[in-house]
């Protein structure tokens, strides 16, 4: 897909418009529109679509990584976002390198986020600053590493 | 899966109580830590973890096909919709179309699973709240839709009977005249049960105004399905954003605007009925005969036939179920409306025979993380009815 393409899809267009910043890259498959925002700018980013009156994503649909060990940056961050009367689906797309893999918590603009975030430091190891309670949810509290690391073996460190 | 029960005990006046993981009323291994002030409850915790089988992780080791046997046991109640959700996203990364045949069969099946899991629904949360006459008739009717699924797929709960381009069997002849006799049966079952529970002055009490959630708390807590409609929001996933054909069935979606237990047990039993009015504008539309899989040469597996008389038939058979197949690199994120609510299916792919990362979005995990604001404020036999009308499975919520 050419750049110029999504470009056009309003969304995005209002995203640049508001902040050149805030948009590192817009990637398009099978229609569906990922916009991958650099870290420092997630929390702002999240806040204006959210609030924003013409685009009002207000709600958090899932927050899930992906590891992509050993590339760096290792983890991508993905938040499904959607506008309920808007009918409308985005992803956003946060990419975080393996040695500090920490992104501002989004429970302030989407409180669902607590138990998203909380599930994606227990099983991925992703620290979000921020956050009210950043326990581990599913593994046990003494559980040692990060399941769905793709460098913990399928069947658990014996 | 930790605790707060220290930090609690410190509190003045206070009592902490422990319900769960072994409690009838949790369907299954929640534990939910509570702060009793006197039989007021000032704070509760749910904690979850007990039936973490890892079955995302599992996923990275199997190949796509392999993965939609776990699916089912996600949500052991409805599993043809997680089949449904799983195989949707497989299929879109391939950017597969399924045929119409295929596509009519799997909205059929997911609405008497939406139904099945309705009835198993209302039946344990009126036992839960003391009426028991409930629970006997709502199994009994549940059993003729697992039935149905016996007699489609040869299993009654973990039926695996979708499957990436279609159905795993052509249906065997006569299905349709035992889903007639369903769809005649069920509404005058729902009578009943209506007559039971509706307007019974202990269900009214038990459920009316208890376990309030405002409009705009549960969107922002992420509520989807039941939970979300009985708010007053209308938001259907089949509706918002339609799959499988959804845009060409007749249905309305239902909501109530009280936001309490009451207004989520009208919502649920009004969706039995309007499933039973989709399934039937389904058997109008399912052709008789035509292709129940899609026809894709090395993803899709060759017809039984094909496979004997073709050597490109025995080949692609052979490598599908050795070595399964390559989708292009590439995430997609699939929802559907489970009888839950949004179940979300994302799927990545990095071009190799296996899912790089699937993560399934489960409707009761986020659901579940309203009961303290349904619950704290009120009596301990409240949390009760909270749990029951949040629907949640636990093997949806640990994965």
């Amino acid at each position: 897909m050419e750049p110029q393409d999504t470009d056009k899809h309003p969304v995005v267009h209002k995203l640049r418009e508001w902040n050149a910043n805030a948009v590192a890259e817009v990637l398009e498959f099978r229609g569906e529109i990922t916009v991958v925002v650099p870290r420092e700018h997630l929390l702002r980013t999240a806040e204006y679509l959210a609030t924003e009156p013409s685009l009002r994503f207000s709600f958090l649909s899932d927050i899930t990584p992906v590891d992509r060990f050993p590339i760096e940056p290792r983890f991508e961050v993905n938040y499904h976002i959607v506008s309920l009367d808007r009918r409308e689906r985005l992803r956003l797309k946060v990419k975080l390198n393996g040695s500090d893999p920490t992104v501002h918590s989004v429970t302030g603009v989407w409180p669902t986020a607590n138990w998203h975030e909380r599930e994606n430091y227990d099983l991925f190891g992703i620290r979000f600053d921020g956050h009210p309670d950043l326990r581990r949810i599913l593994m046990p509290d003494d559980w040692e590493g990060y399941p769905l690391r793709k460098d913990y073996p399928t069947e658990g460190y014996r | 899966m930790s605790t707060t029960v220290e930090t609690a005990i410190g509190a003045a006046q206070t009592m902490v109580l422990n319900m769960g993981p072994q409690h009838p009323s949790t369907h299954g291994v929640l534990r939910v830590v509570l702060e009793l002030n006197g039989e007021m409850v000032v704070k509760a915790e749910p904690i979850i973890g007990y039936l973490h089988t890892g079955i995302e992780k599992s996923c990275e080791a199997k190949t796509y096909s392999q993965c939609i046997t776990l699916t089912d046991r996600i949500d052991y109640l409805a599993p043809l919709s997680n089949n449904l959700g799983y195989c949707l996203a497989v299929e879109k990364i391939l950017g597969i179309e399924v045929p119409k045949r295929a596509q009519y069969i799997r909205v059929l099946l997911t609405e008497l699973t939406r139904c099945a899991s309705h009835l198993v629904w209302v039946g344990t949360h009126a036992i839960d709240l003391g009426a028991m006459t409930v629970f006997l008739y709502s199994f009994r009717e549940r059993e003729e839709i697992l039935k149905i699924f016996e007699y489609l797929s040869g299993q009654r709960m973990m039926t695996s009977y979708f499957r990436i381009g279609g159905l795993a069997l052509e249906p065997p002849p006569g299905w349709l005249d035992k889903v007639q006799r369903v769809v005649d049966s069920l509404p005058g079952h729902i009578d009943e049960y209506e007559d039971l529970l509706t307007k019974n002055k202990i269900w009214l009490g038990r459920t009316q105004g208890v376990g309030i959630i405002s409009a705009a708390d549960a969107i922002a807590m992420g509520c989807s399905g039941p939970m979300l409609r009985g708010s007053g929001v209308a938001y259907d996933v089949r509706k918002a954003f339609p799959y499988s054909s959804y845009d060409e069935f007749d249905f309305n979606v239902q909501t109530q605007t009280a936001g309490d237990c009451y207004a989520r047990y009208q919502v649920r039993v009004a969706e039995i009925r309007e499933s039973i009015k989709i399934v039937k504008q389904a058997m109008q539309k399912i052709p008789p005969e035509g292709p129940f899989r899609a026809e894709v040469p090395g993803i899709i597996p060759p017809s039984r036939e094909e496979m004997k008389t073709s050597i490109e038939g025995l080949i692609y058979h052979f490598k599908i179920f050795t070595e399964g197949f390559a989708p292009p690199p590439g995430e997609v994120y699939q929802a559907i409306e489970s009888p839950r609510g949004e179940l979300g299916v994302f799927v990545a792919s990095d071009g190799s025979h296996k899912p790089y990362r699937v993560k399934f979005r489960a409707p009761s995990f986020v659901n579940l993380q309203s009961l303290p604001k349904l619950a704290e404020g009120r009596l301990i036999a409240d949390v009760v009815a909270c749990i029951g009308t949040t629907d949640i499975v636990l093997g949806e919520v640990d994965r």
